[in-house]
């Protein structure tokens, strides 16, 4: 091994300095919860209700597979977010006057369905549209339900698309028009592919958010995740199925943000070179 | 025969008028210089040849075609211009060999292998052979400039606009470009160019055209221009650069 110089040896006592202390820090945190906590006066209620070892071997594995139905419901949502926005986007991006009707309803579109809540579009689309009276499959929830997820993000994401679109450089697309490709193979094959690899960080954070809020479709009817928990809470008057539920969702997302978190990271390290 | 014949073009930004009545024509294998200020309007000149920037009057001829015709449609005009640009605008997300073959196959519909097979021949003939497989990013600027060079003559075009294709460069790179347009030039490929290598416009311009607030000032041979200017701007122009050396 080299031998140190002076810089280095500095920033490796400084190091080790900061290490010691934010290791006692942490112990002492710890160590202050696992003491303090037991302590407070509800806490055998608590424990009994909330982290019930028996109810949680007994319910994890119903957890579990109902969690196979968010998995679904969040895998054929995914895509038609992904071309709906992408539709939205590139429709609010045209400067061509005959399609400025599409302009304006993209424009009208992001603005109305962001300025409500999921869970509203959920109720009203859910209950809403199969209250009509529509015969046997075609008023299931999970096409209903996957059709206000499917509108409420798709708002959000042509945004997220549109700015990705504004960041790529005008000289861009004036390379690819001077090459004779036209309006729309410009789009395709320089911009479009430039804009969504920019924003696949920004993506990633809606692909969490989504993961989520398939648990929103518990609330008109599929047999989801928080639903099964829901039946089991009243089955056994306990929450312990809840505290379940929650680490099936964080076995997910939590690999998921860190990806996220990784691919921001390495995308601002490549803008500062 | 003339390949290009501008007639009395004008253009203007909002209310500042940049191309100003101006007027031009380059022949069939001939290599014009425009020189001129920043600011004098060669790079929109040059836009509008290449239809990126519409022209408000004015003809621009391209051999007997007029192609400041405001109901054409441009595509097909531009793939004929080959338009090189200052800052390179390579496709940042394509290799190199892809940024060469885009247009080829999508534009004029060739297939991949005869577009990569052309798009080889032309890296060789230009010393990039081996850099076909790269990212734009990996590349020094005067690579990246014979890339974009080489790209454009992957359309074979009839007509090449060149916007001041060294002035991003570190001096030392400015020769390789530079070779590369002299290449060209021995092939007879009709030229405008837009420089302040006024070293290099003496000595491989047909002509040299210097512009001012849009319009044709001069234009004559590089001798001619650069020893016994006709008008009194194009000696203030040539004495202010000598100055600023
Ligand atoms: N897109 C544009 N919008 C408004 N003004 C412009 C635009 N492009 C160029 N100009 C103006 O036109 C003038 C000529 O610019 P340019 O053609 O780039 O000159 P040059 O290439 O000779 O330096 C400048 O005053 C510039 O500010
Ligand atoms: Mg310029």
């Amino acid at each position: 091994m080299p031998k140190l110089n002076r810089r280095q040896l500095h920033d490796q006592a400084i190091r080790r300095r900061s290490l010691v202390i934010s290791s006692a820090s942490l112990f002492a945190v710890c160590a202050g919860l696992v003491l303090l906590v037991p302590m407070a006066p509800g806490w055998t209620a608590v424990k009994n209700s909330f982290f019930n070892w028996d109810v949680l071997v007994k319910t994890f594995p119903k957890l579990l597979s109902a969690f196979v139905v968010d998995l679904k419901i969040f895998l054929w949502s995914a895509p038609l977010i992904f071309v709906l926005s992408l539709a939205i986007a590139l429709a609010r991006n045209t400067r061509r006057p005959a399609l400025f009707p599409l302009r304006l309803f993209g424009a009208l579109y992001t603005d109305v369905l962001r300025g409500v809540p999921v869970i509203l579009l959920v109720y009203l689309i859910g209950f809403g549209i199969p209250g009509l009276g529509l015969p046997r499959p075609y008023n299931s929830p999970y096409i209903w339900g996957t059709v206000a997820l499917v509108l409420g993000y798709s708002a959000y994401v042509a945004e997220v698309f549109r700015a990705g679109i504004e960041s790529v450089h005008a000289s861009q697309s004036a390379a690819a028009r001077s090459l004779g490709l036209s309006e729309s193979a410009t789009m395709r094959y320089v911009v479009l592919p430039q804009a969504i690899r920019r924003q696949i960080p920004a993506l990633m954070n809606f692909v969490i958010a989504l993961l989520k809020d398939v648990a929103l479709l518990s609330f008109i009817g599929p047999i989801e995740i928080l639903r099964q928990a829901n039946v089991y809470k009243s089955l056994m008057a306990n929450f312990t199925p809840y505290v379940g539920a929650a680490i099936i969702f964080l076995c997910v997302t939590i690999p998921v943000t860190r990806y996220a978190d990784y691919l921001l990271a390495r995308q601002r390290r490549e803008r500062s070179v | 025969m003339y390949k290009l014949r501008l007639k009395s073009v004008s253009k203007s930004f909002g209310s500042t008028r940049v191309i100003n009545n101006l007027s031009l024509e380059v022949e069939t294998g001939e290599m014009v210089c425009l020189i001129g200020a920043s600011g004098s309007g060669k790079s929109t000149l040059l836009r509008c040849i290449n239809l990126l920037e519409p022209v408000d009057h004015g003809e621009i001829w391209l051999d007997d075609f007029d192609i400041a015709e405001p109901a054409l449609d441009p595509d097909p005009i531009r793939k004929r211009i080959g338009l090189v640009f200052q800052s390179f605008n390579l496709f940042p997300h394509l290799s190199v060999l892809e940024n060469i073959t885009l247009a080829p196959c999508k534009v004029n519909g060739k297939s991949k292998k005869d577009a990569q097979d052309h798009a080889i021949e032309l890296l060789e003939r230009f010393g990039l052979a081996d850099k076909a497989g790269t990212y734009p990013d990996h590349l020094s600027g005067g690579q990246q400039q014979r890339v974009a060079i080489v790209r454009t003559l992957a359309m074979q075009p009839e007509l090449l606009l060149l916007d001041e294709i060294t002035s991003a460069l570190d001096p030392e790179l400015v020769g390789e470009v530079l070779d590369v347009v002299r290449t060209l030039k021995a092939q007879q490929m009709t030229m405008v160019l837009a420089t302040h290598e006024m070293a290099f416009a003496r000595e491989a311009a047909d002509r040299v055209c210097f512009l001012d607030h849009g319009s044709v000032v001069e234009i004559a041979s590089p001798d001619q221009l650069f020893t016994q200017p006709a008008e009194a701007r194009t000696r203030e122009f040539l004495a202010r650069l000598l100055a600023e050396r």
